[in-house]
């Protein structure tokens, strides 16, 4: 994993000490699960931390959930290996034994029984005694504030009171893993912004480890302490946010990644040419002495969104004209721009990234 | 505004005229064997020429003699006995294996659940009327003729594949996510299905339960191949049997004894079964 340091003589001790440390809490090696011909997940291998939130980011279809069941131990991998806290969990490890808490995106609560007994039943499973599951669940709900709700049962609640009470009976028995099935996707948009913030809060708190799924950036990038992002059954790339987003593997990475998406440019037979889309400026905005691309924009459209500006036009390359970019100018960016006219923009030379025309891949990775 | 009320309105009383044809074309029957049972023989017993009698009242004072004649002169109590303990024992038989039948089609068999589901409702599909002649060589060879063990090992030949393929559709009702859930929480799926599954289930069971017995009560050909002796007849077949005396049709009694016999299935029906089959499981997923 670290040849660098395995190269030095001094360092090459500590260096299996720290490697040996540094072995994931989740690991997954060469996870496969096939259902007849489609490759669902197709060869993961991912080392998720103790102690972190690592979001699995990817468009429907493209294997996220079906690896976290696979964790659960819901699905059977076709091939492969999952170890929990440096255990193998196998097919012979029901999900029972794995020490998981998962919250699915539909909640699945219990909708025969009370919020109560929804949260305690878990800690029935485990055998323990009715006074102390009193106490947990007790203080499992005056954590997420539905103490007043435990009587009710699930159709009697609110999405964002079912969601909490699906928090809870995760939270309540100290799980080794949480796991979570886009959980938010559910409440409306101005609910699911306080949840996100509440749920970063409580894994910080908890320090469990925690492997969440959506298909939404936003979350994945408000959220994650990584980011996998997958697509086609396979890790695409693993990163922290902004690496993930400011230095993308590939250009599935640098387009599904970012509102708008990364610009992308047929430079010339071999390259493509991506840049974000708030990196594209007009000229004379770029501080003198920037070492910058600098391009012929042509603007068709521009769209007033409050606090930027969207602007859509094209631009040419010796290699192919008329290639349509998009630029998202901040509110503090005064210089006007006026549809059906042409202006000079420019991108700063470090904001250029460089991707491979045949097979997609970024040229210049690297610079963590 | 105002032609949009109308409208609203003529929508209303259309929907309550339809409601009503049903509700009468579904309540005529009782009523009709209602008024038969009480009516005396000089009212019930009128020509067709006689234009000035109307048949759907009393025109003459009601009388009890015919619900005498049933209780008295007739084994009405024990077939009614007969049928219901053989009715038990065939509901019983029938959950025991339509159940589990019913949540592993639902459930393990993935493809093949579904091709074998269907297989299992086209045996229900096979009349009575054809596989009583079969039957009957059967029941001959195990000794069982003039027996209710007869109608008792029968019987779920039809309840089961019937039942089986009720239950199906009620555990597929239930989100499999809460099924994963409970297995994540700490249970084994056993336990799961005794935990969650069945408590959620219990409105197909009580279904299941109902639909069984009611076909068991149904039955007349069975009954009518396997049993000789009147007193271990059941309801279906006794009732016919004493009360249609060659081209002599006791309506009076006879009409009793179905009135009898149908009020608590129709009430049973009626109450138990909405309040349980309203959504359990609403609720459980979503908002």
């Amino acid at each position: 994993m670290r040849p660098r340091w395995r190269a030095h003589p001094v360092l090459c001790l500590r260096a299996e000490r720290v490697s040996a440390m540094e072995t994931g809490f989740v690991e997954i090696r060469n996870l496969h699960k096939h259902f007849g011909e489609v490759r669902a997940v197709d060869g993961v291998d991912l080392s998720i931390k103790e102690g972190e939130l690592l979001v699995l980011l990817g468009p429907s279809g493209c294997g996220k959930t079906t690896l976290m069941r696979m964790i659960a131990g819901l699905e059977v991998p076709t091939a492969g290996q999952i170890l929990i806290g440096g255990e193998e969990v196998d097919e012979d490890v029901p999900p029972r034994a794995r020490g998981v808490a998962m919250v699915f995106q539909s909640y699945a609560l219990y909708p025969h029984k009370t919020a109560y007994d929804n949260i305690a039943f878990p800690l029935q499973a485990a055998g323990m005694a009715p006074a102390a599951i009193r106490g947990r669940v007790q203080g499992a709900a005056k954590r997420f504030s539905i103490g007043h709700l435990l009587g009710r049962r699930p159709r009697q609640l609110s999405g964002g009171e079912r969601q909490r009470v699906a928090l809870s009976r995760a939270v309540v028995r100290d799980p080794k893993v949480f796991l979570f099935d886009e959980p938010l996707s559910n409440l409306d948009a101005q609910l699911r912004a306080i949840a996100r913030y509440e749920l970063k809060e409580l894994q910080r708190e908890l320090g469990t480890t925690t492997v969440y799924v959506t298909h939404d950036q936003v979350e994945a990038m408000g959220l994650g302490d990584r980011i996998a992002v997958m697509n086609q059954g396979k890790v695409r790339q693993v990163g922290t946010p902004q690496h993930v987003y400011d230095h993308p593997a590939d250009t599935f990475v640098a387009t599904f990644l970012g509102s708008p998406p990364m610009n992308l440019l047929e430079q010339d037979a071999h390259t493509i040419l991506g840049f974000r889309p708030e990196s594209f400026v007009p000229r004379q905005d770029i501080p003198a002495g920037t070492d910058a691309a600098v391009f012929q924009f042509k603007v068709r459209q521009v769209e007033y969104l409050g606090a930027d500006r969207l602007i859509y036009g094209a631009v040419d390359t010796p290699h192919r004209a008329g290639q349509t970019v998009i630029a998202d100018l901040p509110v503090t960016i005064t210089t006007p721009v006026a549809e059906g006219r042409a202006y000079e923009f420019a991108v700063p030379r470090r904001a250029l990234r460089h991707f491979d025309a045949a097979t997609g891949l970024a040229r210049d990775r690297g610079a963590a | 505004m105002r032609p949009r009320r109308l409208v609203r309105y003529a929508k209303r009383v259309v929907l309550y005229l339809v409601a009503l044809a049903f509700t009468a074309f579904a309540v005529f029957p009782f009523y009709w064997m209602l008024l038969t049972a009480f009516k005396a023989n000089r009212d019930l017993y009128v020509g067709g020429t006689v234009l000035t009698h109307v048949p759907w009242i009393f025109n003459a004072p009601p009388t009890l003699e015919h619900i005498e004649l049933l209780f008295r002169q007739t084994l009405y109590l024990t077939w009614v006995r007969n049928t219901i303990w053989i009715g038990l024992v065939v509901v019983a038989i029938t959950l025991v294996l339509a159940v589990p039948a019913g949540y592993a089609l639902a459930r393990l068999t993935g493809r093949w659940g579904e091709r074998l589901g269907i297989g299992v409702f086209l045996t229900y599909l096979v009349p009575p009327t054809l596989l009583f002649l079969p039957f009957s060589r059967m029941i001959a060879w195990l000794g069982l003729q003039n027996s209710q063990w007869a109608l008792v090992l029968v019987y779920p030949t039809f309840t089961v594949p019937f039942c089986t393929w009720l239950m199906m559709g009620f555990f597929r009702s239930i989100p499999r996510d809460i099924e994963e859930q409970a297995m994540i929480d700490g249970y084994s799926r056993f336990t799961v299905i005794r935990k969650v599954v069945l408590p959620l289930g219990i409105s197909g069971v009580l279904t299941a339960t109902i639909f069984a017995f009611t076909l068991v009560l149904q039955d007349f050909v069975y009954a009518l191949t396997f049993i000789s002796a009147v007193p271990r007849m059941t309801v279906s077949l006794g009732v016919p049997v004493a009360l249609v005396r060659g081209d002599v049709f006791y309506w009076g009694s006879l009409m009793a004894a179905c009135l009898i016999t149908s009020i608590p299935i129709a009430v049973v029906y009626n109450l138990f079964i909405d309040r349980f089959i309203q959504g359990l499981t609403a609720g459980a997923v979503k908002g």
